[in-house]
């Protein structure tokens, strides 16, 4: 794992493991995602512990509405593809299609987080469930914009990536950062999986 | 340090074999992702068909969501790679974590009526 390397030899085929860098890179991020899953873990244990706790406010049968939570949970499905593909691209030194493909993973990622406003604007306003209205809405609120929340950090990571290497085509230096943005992206739309399974798809039958 | 880190490079070192097997991974990555197109559908029409009782659709999501849950992991996260070991022992630690978390606190708060 040299920290010199010769250009004309080529792209290596993992260039986000090529230097030792990289390496520590990927495996410090391995052990974040680790822990994310606890994090998350407890949100959503606090979520199923108080979800009927609804205090004579609107249920989740109430608020919950499947067509819009179905085009979000397309949305991020979608992204998730993309950036898969832009990790292609990047392992064959096709910057123009690392870019593209990444700068589709954003756009989507941001009609996701635009849905997810609207919806806890309908929430709150429309159906008067807001943020201390029951045990259910504070535990909902927080679960789901935590969510939210790492979204919005993800598309002004991979933002600044694009914007900061927009002119320097692929090189070790950033390869292993978009692929470990690639990474938290991945982690993001997985969470995205049980929330919509645990809380939405759950939460309309009861 | 350092040198040349930051040179964008010409074309890529990758052999044709090593090509030919990125595309076939590429192909086994967008077949995944059909799959976790057609099981999310599966589970929302399972919740929102009348003809499904509320006490099968939990668990069927359930399972649902965990087979997409390995999907993404090994296979759009490539878990499943070799060079993956520490890795994937992070992340079983995380779930050998996540699951008496989750089970814990569902049953402690549950418990309490607000």
């Amino acid at each position: 794992m040299a920290d010199s390397v010769d250009i004309s030899k080529g792209l290596p085929p993992n260039p986000e493991k090529a230097t030792l860098e990289g390496q520590n890179k990927f495996l410090g991020f391995w052990v974040f995602l680790g822990g994310e899953t606890i994090m998350f873990a407890t949100f959503f244990g606090t979520y199923l512990g108080l979800r009927g706790g609804t205090a004579d406010g609107p249920t989740s049968a109430d608020v919950f509405s499947l067509p819009l939570v179905f085009i979000m949970t397309m949305i991020l499905l979608t992204s998730s593809l993309t950036s898969v593909l832009a990790m292609f691209a990047m392992k064959k030194n096709n910057f123009k299609a690392l870019m593209g493909w990444m700068w589709v993973t954003v756009l989507l990622g941001a009609a996701f987080l635009g849905l997810e406003i609207f919806e806890f604007y309908e929430y709150s306003v429309h159906y008067g469930l807001g943020y201390t209205t029951s045990a259910f809405a504070s535990s909902f609120y927080t679960l789901v914009g935590l969510h939210g929340a790492h979204v919005l950090f993800g598309l002004g990571w991979i933002t600044t990536l694009l914007v900061r290497y927009r002119k320097s085509g692929i090189t070790l230096t950033n390869a292993p950062k978009f692929y470990v943005a690639s990474l938290y992206w991945h982690f993001i739309d997985v969470v995205w999986v049980f929330i919509f399974t645990v809380v939405y798809l759950m939460g309309v039958g009861v | 340090m350092g040198e040349n880190l930051s040179q964008p490079f010409t074309d890529s070192a990758m052999s044709k074999d090593e090509k030919i097997q990125m595309e076939q991974e590429k192909r086994v990555q967008i077949t995944a992702f059909a799959f976790m197109i057609f099981i999310t559908i599966l589970a929302f029409i399972a919740v929102a068909s009348e003809a499904i009782p509320y006490g099968f659709a939990v668990p069927f999501i359930l399972l649902l969501a965990m087979v997409q849950f390995f999907l993404q992991m090994f296979y759009f996260m490539h878990l499943k790679d070799k060079d993956h070991g520490w890795p994937n022992a992070m992340m079983v630690s995380g779930i050998f974590l996540s699951a008496p978390t989750v089970i814990s606190l569902t049953i402690l708060l549950g418990e309490v009526k607000f």
